[in-house]
């Protein structure tokens, strides 16, 4: 099957049917492997155990930015192409990017209390990641709230386009600016600067929230199509009672 | 294991992100029950999309 073939919806949801259960299982061992890991991982030397929050906030605030980044790609065929799989691409990881970023910003700041002696401070990555969940939300609102689903659609791929320029300031905050949030210490020129006992099942963990999220993802995907197709059977249902 | 005196925000930060997780794959799984249910009520009236049309249904 040649990738153009997926752009077909009911093949699309063939594909989808057949790699679901592959992938949850996939999602299950890794979680079951990570969460060992992360229940043994040694405490850090500055923070003690509360370094155990990473395991859930790292994930969560690189899927809250991989989940725009697909919106912002969604979008792109939303507005070019008008393909109805990209928008459906783009409606269906909304909630979930949203879910993760949210989860990012409680987990960071039940870290920040013990860590920083607060829960909450207005600097730039902080801040920055509170806009990304925020315009989640007014994504949300576009999506969901819209009288003609189409002129939805595309105001939300215009807004996704838009807020992908928020994505460079969260990644860039802690080195443009002064921030309370300590700068980048896994993706870093000179390598990573954490312990491979802590590093290790961290990114065990990122790579367990990234198979939950591409399962959530293809479901909300297939959720969505089987949605659009109610919606046609029901206008086709509307037309016929009338004629 | 220890979590030491910070436990409180840990097992807090824990069983967030679990309800979280929770209410996404029940989200989506009580939505593609709902989907498949009014699709096979549509499908019993008879009612078929356009393109299922040119198909012969």
């Amino acid at each position: 099957m040649a990738v153009i073939d997926l752009a077909n919806p009911t093949r699309f949801l063939t594909l989808v049917n057949r790699v679901l259960p592959w992938l949850i299982a996939a999602t299950v061992v890794l979680f079951i492997v990570g969460l060992a890991r992360a229940m043994n991982a040694p405490d850090d030397y500055q923070q003690g155990a509360t370094v155990k929050i990473m395991f859930l906030h790292v994930p969560a605030a690189w899927l809250g930015m991989m989940g725009w980044g697909l919106m912002s790609i969604a979008a792109l065929g939303t507005l070019v192409w008008r393909h109805p799989l990209a928008d459906v691409a783009g409606k269906a990881v909304a909630p979930i990017g949203a879910a993760f970023t949210f989860v990012c910003l409680i987990t960071g700041s039940l870290w920040g209390r013990p860590t920083w002696g607060t829960y909450w401070v207005w600097d730039a990555r902080l801040t920055s990641v509170l806009v990304l969940f925020l315009l989640y939300l007014g994504v949300l609102a576009l999506y969901w709230t819209a009288e003609d689903p189409g002129r939805g659609s595309r105001a939300a791929a215009v807004l996704a386009l838009v807020g992908a320029v928020n994505l460079p300031i969260i990644k860039f905050s802690v080195d443009w600016w002064n921030t309370l949030h300590q700068p980048a210490s896994i993706l870093r020129l000179g390598g990573s600067a954490i312990d491979p006992s802590i590093l290790t099942p961290l990114l065990i963990m990122t790579g367990a929230f990234t198979l939950l999220f591409f399962t959530l993802y293809l479901a909300a995907m297939r959720n969505e199509i089987l949605r659009r197709r109610v919606r046609s059977m029901r206008m086709v249902q509307a037309q016929e009672a009338r004629a | 294991m220890t979590l030491g005196p910070h436990a409180d925000f840990i097992v807090a930060a824990y069983a967030v992100t679990a309800f979280v997780v929770a209410a996404l794959i029940a989200w989506v799984v009580l939505d593609y029950s709902a989907q498949r249910r009014i699709l096979g009520d549509l499908e019993e009236r008879g009612v078929t999309r356009r393109s299922q049309r040119g198909n012969g249904r």
